[in-house]
């Protein structure tokens, strides 16, 4: 082979081989600059103590992720429990129930809501979604729920529609799509021979549904459940808008909280010593680990059902 | 016979509340787009693209600077992301296929694209704004080109693969180098998916906001130098929005809506690409 077109494939090669490393290169130096810039906070504060303690204090020079890992997990957590059976039903509606020449407008639809960006969100829920929460949804909600014991502690304080469950409603949206498209792929999957034999048994559609279906593709609709909480967790514009920023846990749904996205947006760009940055970094480290960790799991699980 | 009933109407509630569920998923998307469709059109005028923005509290103004600023920061990230993107894409598809290396960087890639965005914008500031001193485009090309990479890199590798291995082997008979063989034959085979996945990570990276707070930061001045903290349309949008005026309001609304339509665009057109390849 000529040398130069010997040299001109292995320059292309490296190219290639670098241009696909960098992929490495900045996971892995994410991880050491985050953990470096938290290193001062790790060490003031600790893990244990930081993760549990709820005071966030720039004056007083204490800090704890508390809160706002509270506020994240809640709020990711409120997001499922509205998209998981909206989403099952979708997909469920897409696979099953739609005529054929609609399906693939429908499942563009359902996806659109994907590309629809954070901030669009954020705009729609602080000056759509929230006087419509404040004025009509969480009154009534109070209404059903403040007489019965226990879960009236869910529902205290004045609806200001700057809440928990309003992030937690325009999160759910954010990550229907998500959990939509990998349960309709795997709804796919299920070998028509199950599915005849069900009918053959004279199973109704739903018995189909329910006990072919669904068990069949339980791993596929579980990694998709994980990767959405994985959005979820780090979302930041549309929650920034919806939450308020208040470093207090409160039990109550209806009252405003934080989440280390929103905190990171709000006070980044204030925080003026060294711990205090320190510690918005160590809640970023917490951040990255938490998502990974859920993506991760949810990237498993995914390989496991392709083999 | 009383049970085959009872099965048939739970059959018709559980079949109607899939179809139910449905119509709320797309109750929500006709809710959202029609609200900001509405109030952004109010706000649409000609001075919104070619005023900069009015001191805070005096009506009037517009967002000129965060229309060009935005379209630097976005062209600068392309530069950077893209042939980044579409080599490492390249690499995995052809020269690692079957390489556990290879396997590694695609997975981590598929998990990068759902990473927490804020989390690359305080990378980047630790990266580049703190030795710099300052806020700068640069900064904020460089955490939007972060969150492209894996995205095109992924887009690549996934159209390359359906570009079917015969071909090369046609090439490669014919005394191809590998790198001719990948440029003359499986590019020119998969441009059109190519081109579609370039542009639709770019519809998603350049609306991107949570990355660019702490990069490229805001500027209510125009200003074309990329060294200088610089604005774009969503960050303004975030700070007007929060803000106390009626008027900053109405210009956030305005952006929101150019936004919409520039996403529903690229997707209409990035579905329409994909569909004439389908075709073929």
């Amino acid at each position: 082979m000529d040398s130069s077109v010997y040299l001109k494939d292995k320059l292309f090669r490296r190219l290639g081989l670098f241009s696909s490393l960098t992929i490495i290169i900045i996971c892995i130096l994410m991880f050491v600059v985050l953990f470096i810039y938290s290193y001062p906070a790790i060490k003031q504060f600790g893990v244990v103590h930081f993760i549990l303690s709820d005071t966030w204090n720039p004056v007083k020079k204490v800090f704890g992720g508390a809160s706002a890992i509270y506020g994240t997990i809640t709020t990711t957590l409120l997001a499922l429990f509205f998209a998981i059976p909206l989403s099952v039903g979708i997909a469920i509606f897409i696979t099953q129930l739609c005529p054929e020449k609609l399906k693939s407008y429908f499942s563009n639809a359902i996806e659109l809501l994907a590309s629809i960006p954070s901030i669009i969100y954020g705009m729609w829920g602080l000056f759509t979604l929230a006087p419509i929460m404040r004025i009509y949804v969480e009154p009534l909600l109070q209404k059903i729920f403040l007489p019965i014991p226990y879960v009236r502690y869910l529902f205290t304080g004045t609806p200001l529609g700057i809440d928990l469950l309003t992030a937690g409603v325009v999160l759910s949206i954010m990550i229907i799509p998500f959990i939509t498209s990998i349960a309709r792929d795997t709804f796919e999957l299920v070998p028509k021979e199950l599915k005849e034999s069900a009918y053959a048994m004279g199973a109704t559609k739903w018995e189909m549904i329910k006990d072919v279906i669904l068990p069949y593709s339980r791993v596929g609709v579980l990694s998709g459940i994980i990767i959405a909480a994985g959005r979820a967790l780090g979302e930041t514009m549309a929650v920034a808008f919806v939450l308020g920023n208040d470093h207090n846990i409160h039990l109550s749904l209806l009252k405003s909280s934080t989440t280390i996205s929103v905190t990171l947006a709000n006070e980044f760009t204030e925080a003026d010593f060294r711990l205090y940055i320190s510690s918005l970094f160590y809640l970023a480290f917490i951040l990255f680990i938490m998502s990974f960790t859920a993506l991760g799991i949810a990237k498993f699980f995914l390989g496991k059902m392709r083999k | 016979m009383r049970i085959e009933k009872k099965r048939k109407i739970k059959n018709y509630i559980a079949l109607s509340l899939a179809t139910l569920t449905a119509i709320i998923g797309l109750f929500w998307l006709v809710f959202i787009l029609t609200s900001i469709l509405i109030k952004g059109l109010s706000a649409i005028n000609l001075s919104l693209f070619l005023n900069d923005p009015a001191p805070p509290g005096i009506p009037g103004g517009g967002l000129r600077c965060a229309f060009i600023g935005q379209l630097i920061i976005t062209i600068l990230a392309c530069i950077i992301g893209v042939p980044i993107g579409v080599l490492g894409g390249t690499f995995l598809a052809e020269y690692g296929r079957n390489n556990k290396l290879s396997g590694l960087v695609s997975a981590l890639a598929d998990m990068m694209t759902s990473f927490p965005s804020i989390v690359v914008g305080v990378f980047v500031y630790t990266l580049v704004v703190r030795p710099m001193g300052h806020f700068s485009g640069y900064a904020g090309a460089l955490a939007l080109a972060i969150i492209m990479i894996p995205i095109i890199l992924r887009t690549t590798e996934e159209t390359l693969k359906l570009i079917p291995w015969e071909l090369r082997e046609a090439a490669f008979a014919l005394g191809a180098p590998y790198y001719l063989v990948i440029k003359d034959v499986v590019y020119r085979g998969a441009a059109t998916g190519l081109f579609t996945g370039i542009m639709l990570s770019i519809a998603r990276v350049a609306v991107e906001t949570a990355p660019l707070l702490f990069t490229s930061f805001n500027n209510s001045f125009l200003t074309l130098n990329p060294n200088q903290p610089m604005p774009s349309l969503t960050v303004t949008i975030y700070q007007y929005a929060m803000g106390p005026y009626p008027d900053w309001h109405r210009l956030a609304w305005g952006a929101s809506f150019v936004i919409v339509i520039f996403v529903l665009l690229f997707n209409i057109a990035g579905r329409f690409f994909i569909k004439k390849r389908l075709k073929k």
